[in-house]
């Protein structure tokens, strides 16, 4: 092939542009997570096919299907991943094969056995994967294979349509996120503890000796700050109010330049920038609630050798913070961008970037001494970005600690929270006492109320005795309104298509949050109305 | 041959049973799964991320009338979310695809497929649908199919006739974001009532990227807006194909010596690629969500079994899962879907080109490529009009002639056309003193 000028090439390769679309949000890293993930789907039902579909499709390494049933005309109205030529064959083997149609990278299995049986006789079964998918389980089954997940730390989500209902419910003890993409970041320059090398660079230049160019392409962080000198000078400390802040927006805007041609732009568009980020750039510098508690466990944990990477890091962060930092996260390295000539924007940006290496490289050496306490066995892999990356993202950093479904289902529930949901005639609540209830209904009478067509009528009856004993069990009156359960009963249990696909998609997004460990999982339980296409997510 | 009943039997628990959230005009009836599946005819328009799933998505729900249209061909980046389509089929068209695959996998669906533009067809075609449902990523499309459905609306007396509306059902994602919407023409928010949800186009200033970029985006768009024409590194006549390995490679070569020079840092081919492309980043999860919000809310339309939403639907999955659903409202004086005269500002000493550049960038408009047409003593005249070349070029001269100097005066009726409807909007011009 010809080449201009010998400079490599940097076309992608097949892969990188069947994903690129995805690749753009979670990146190559994100992606070889994925494709290093095992998901486990326990029931090929419309939900389970949906929630896989989406996984395939994006390249997660594996999957294994849990499936014990055959294809029924049921699968062929509401399930795209069988044929009505599939009737009577095992649901499990039919589904995998036209799944795994949709991408050649992804390899599968299935398992006919009962999980009931796996569960009684193979309690390592679980164990090489990295999250498990559960559809259409009793109860009871999914209270033991809710306990088994749990002891053996394997993420579970378990998705669930019933009629125009959808359930989500993400079980994990604990989940670290360090790039959690938050939408509306809030910048970090530093304006209120300017580290030495931003001090003297921006000391450096004088606004009012620069000529009209000069004086209309400087960043306006600099502006801001040299604003921000003369207001501390003659008020003592930063603009906190609302007032405040718009009295500085004012000083901003007066040292703005008249242009000197006479039509169209008068005004100094980096001033107006200025004026415009003053709420933002001139908040203080703080460390988030959020990641202050994070801290604070880090900081009481003894590391060992089975201490997770997230908490070693954590830890020589919060040591960076008390020392080095003098209370402050490292510089995160980014800043937006501001009309300016070239060389003062990047000469600031470089300032900043330098600024948040050096942070960086300091936790990344503390890091390096807890490790080596922990022996030689313990190392991080690729050290030196995952500290960074730690570092860059360390105003975002999540942590999830969950509850177990047996520990939700024991009854240690709050009471009164779910009292006064439940008294909000829109609460999605609702339906989580419904599920519950049916769940009741099915492992007293061994079928969904309402399944069958003759006995709806009996079964709104005995759904009504469901409910409200479940709600006495909680210590609430029977505050829900009968229309919810002759909808419960109206539905019998079905797992209709388009709902089925909607929570599919949801489920498979929070898989991929799990696997990847980027973006911010549900904690714990999302209830979806298609009712009214509304949905609210509660920890229960 | 299956059991019709036992096949559809999730759906007809909610068409024949009575429930206390249905439409008031619900009957539960078997009949209602018989109209869905013999009369009801559904148009999906794009057969991509989103039109892969809403075929399946209809298809699964009952329906067995379905045509769908995509001027679009298959590629490679399409296959991790448009679940239809397999290697083999890229370069094929996508409503071809789509319709053979849904018609294999679903046996009594019948999709109709159209490898064509929207613009293709005109009202008699569009008035024979009972539904149409978009998922598009063209907001231009968008806008025009909303003006075609306004424009099939009959009004007796001053009052619209119900059965002239066809309900638009609308989807859309970006990234892990999205909305679905139901648009009742006619009666509800229209596409054009609330087209300040979309946000403009960002566009860098020309004196940026040409003489201060600080941005790998700023170095991108110096070689594809400046450099190419000047360069023509593939001959003369070649225009950019985002397509084209080639063309990308020269411009990200170029971008990174740009780039170099000023010491920015950070283009890479992948940026590249997206700048010049405009990609908007796509995954299967969001997509499908969307897609089956949609397919819900069509299902709700057609059969009447539960109330539709009202009327919008925002989603986001970033950070756990976030709807949000509201009411947007009608908007009194809507350019599309009122019947409210249009009146359009102007001083005499505007120039023509001014009233066009409005017409562009106010968000209560945002048109594209706007042709402007007057009545002048009882004639019309061409102000300004984009093509053919030959009339654009003897009106040009147009753009420099203040109002005055057009002969335009308060109260005259001026008409602009536009790629975003496939009406004409007549304003009355008011002249600003």
């Amino acid at each position: 092939m010809e080449s201009s000028g010998g400079t490599p090439s940097c076309e992608l390769t097949d892969k990188a542009k069947k994903y690129d679309r995805q690749l753009r949000l979670w990146g190559d890293h994100g992606q070889v997570a994925l494709e290093s993930g095992h998901v486990c789907l326990i029931n090929a039902s419309a939900s389970g096919t949906e929630t896989l579909k989406s996984l395939v499709l994006p390249g997660l390494g594996s999957v294994t299907i849990i499936d014990d049933t055959k294809v029924t005309p049921q699968d062929v109205g509401n399930n795209f991943f069988v044929e009505s030529e599939s009737v009577g064959s095992a649901r499990g083997e039919v589904t995998l094969r036209l799944l795994l149609e949709l991408n050649p990278e992804v390899r599968g299995t299935f398992v006919e056995q009962p999980l009931t049986e796996i569960l009684d006789n193979q309690p390592d079964f679980f164990t090489p994967f990295s999250c498990v998918v559960a559809t259409c389980l009793p109860e009871c089954t999914l209270l033991t294979l809710s306990k088994v997940l749990w002891e053996a730390k394997i993420p579970l989500v378990v998705v669930r349509t019933y009629g125009m209902i959808g359930y989500l419910r993400v079980q994990m003890e604990e989940h670290t996120v360090v790039e959690s993409h938050p939408d509306n970041e809030m910048p970090d320059l530093r304006l209120d503890r300017p580290f030495p090398a931003l001090q003297k660079y921006i000391d450096s230049l004088d606004l009012d000796s620069m000529d009209h160019r000069e004086h209309s392409h400087v960043p306006y962080v600099v502006i801001l700050y040299k604003v921000l000198q003369r207001w501390i000078q003659e008020h003592g400390a930063a603009p906190a109010s609302y007032k405040e802040r718009k009295a500085f927006a004012e000083m901003v805007r007066e040292g703005m330049r008249e242009k000197e041609s006479g039509r169209g732009d008068t005004i100094e568009e980096n001033f107006e920038e200025g004026i415009k980020a003053v709420n933002t750039a001139l908040l203080p510098t703080t460390i988030p609630s959020v990641v202050q508690s994070i801290l604070n466990e880090a900081s009481s944990i003894t590391p060992s050798p089975t201490t997770k990477p997230f908490w070693i890091m954590a830890r020589a962060l919060h040591e960076f913070i008390t020392s080095e930092g003098r209370g402050a996260l490292p510089v995160r390295g980014t800043i937006p961008d501001m009309t300016a000539d070239s060389e003062k924007y990047i000469k600031v940006q470089n300032l900043y970037r330098e600024q948040a290496a050096q942070d960086a490289d300091w936790v990344l050496r503390r890091v390096q001494e807890h490790s080596q306490q922990l022996g030689p066995r313990k190392v991080i892999s690729s050290l030196e970005s995952s500290v960074k990356t730690f570092c860059k993202n360390a105003h975002a950093l999540r942590v999830i600690k969950g509850k177990s479904i047996a520990e939700e289902y024991k009854g240690s529930i709050n009471l009164s929270e779910i009292g006064s949901h439940l008294e909000n005639p829109d609460s999605e609540l609702v339906w989580y006492v419904m599920l519950r209830a049916v769940d009741q209904f099915q492992s007293e009478f061994r079928a969904y109320p309402g399944y069958f067509q003759d006995q709806v009528e009996t079964d709104i009856v005995r759904l009504k005795v469901c409910v409200n004993k479940l709600l006495a069990d909680w210590g609430c009156g029977p505050i829900i309104k009968d229309d919810f359960i002759h909808e419960m009963c109206r539905y019998g249990a079905a797992e209709v298509h388009s709902v089925a696909a909607y929570m599919g998609g949801c489920a498979a997004h929070e898989v991929i949050k799990v696997v990847t460990g980027q973006y911010v999982p549900v904690n714990h339980t999302h209830i979806y109305s298609a009712i009214t296409a509304t949905s609210a997510t509660f920890s229960l | 041959m299956l059991p019709w009943g036992e096949r559809w039997g999730e759906v007809r628990k909610l068409l024949e049973r009575p429930g206390p959230f249905t439409h008031p005009d619900f009957e539960p009836s078997p009949d209602t799964l018989k109209m869905l599946q013999e009369n009801m005819k559904v148009l999906v328009i794009g057969a991509g991320g989103l039109g892969c799933e809403l075929l399946k998505d209809l298809a699964l729900m009952g329906f067995t009338k379905l045509h769908v249209i995509d001027m679009d061909t298959i590629d490679l980046s399409n296959l991790n979310r448009q679940f239809l389509f397999r290697k083999k089929d890229i370069g094929e068209s996508k409503a071809k695809v789509a319709a053979e695959f849904v018609n294999h996998r679903v046996k009594g669906c019948h999709v109709t497929y159209y490898y064509n533009k929207i613009q293709d067809f005109g009202e008699d075609f569009y008035r024979s649908f009972h539904l149409v449902v978009c998922g598009l990523d063209s907001i231009v499309a968008r806008r025009w199919i909303n003006g075609m459905l306004l424009s099939l609306l009959c009004y007796e007396d001053g009052m619209l006739e119900q059965n002239s509306v066809i309900p638009l059902v609308d989807g859309g994602t970006e990234g892990f974001k999205g909305n679905a919407r139901v648009v009742l023409p006619g009666l509800t928010a229209c596409i054009e009532c609330t087209l300040d949800l979309f946000p403009p186009q960002v566009n860098f200033p020309l004196c940026t990227i040409a003489h201060t970029p600080r941005l790998p985006e700023h170095c991108i768009e110096y070689v594809r807006i400046l450099l190419w024409p000047k360069e023509n590194p593939f001959s003369s006549e070649t225009a950019i194909d985002g397509d084209d390995p080639q063309h990308i490679n020269w411009i990200f070569e170029k971008a990174q010596k740009r780039a170099a020079e000023y010491g920015i840092s950070g283009v890479t081919y992948r940026l590249t690629q997206g700048v010049v492309k405009r990609i908007i980043p796509a995954v299967a999860s969001t997509n499908a969500v969307i897609a089956a919000a949609c397919a819900t809310e069509a299902f709700k339309l057609a059969t009447s079994a539960c109330t539709p939403m009202n009327n919008y639907f925002v989603f986001n999955d970033t950070d756990g899962i976030y709807t949000y659903t509201y009411e947007q409202e009608k908007k009194e004086d809507c350019v599309a879907c009122s019947q409210v005269p249009q009146e359009l500002e102007m001083k005499l000493s505007d120039k023509l080109q001014d009233v066009i550049t409005t017409l562009a960038e106010s968000l209560q408009y945002q048109m594209k490529k706007p042709g402007l047409t007057a009545m002048i003593a009882g004639k019309t005249k061409s102000l300004y009009l984009h093509s053919p070349a030959s009339i654009e070029e003897k009106l040009r001269p147009n753009l420099k002639k203040t109002i005055e100097e057009l002969g335009l005066q308060d109260g005259m009726e001026l008409a602009v056309a536009d790629v975003t409807s496939p009406n004409t909007v007549l304003f009355r011009i008011k002249i600003k003193t």
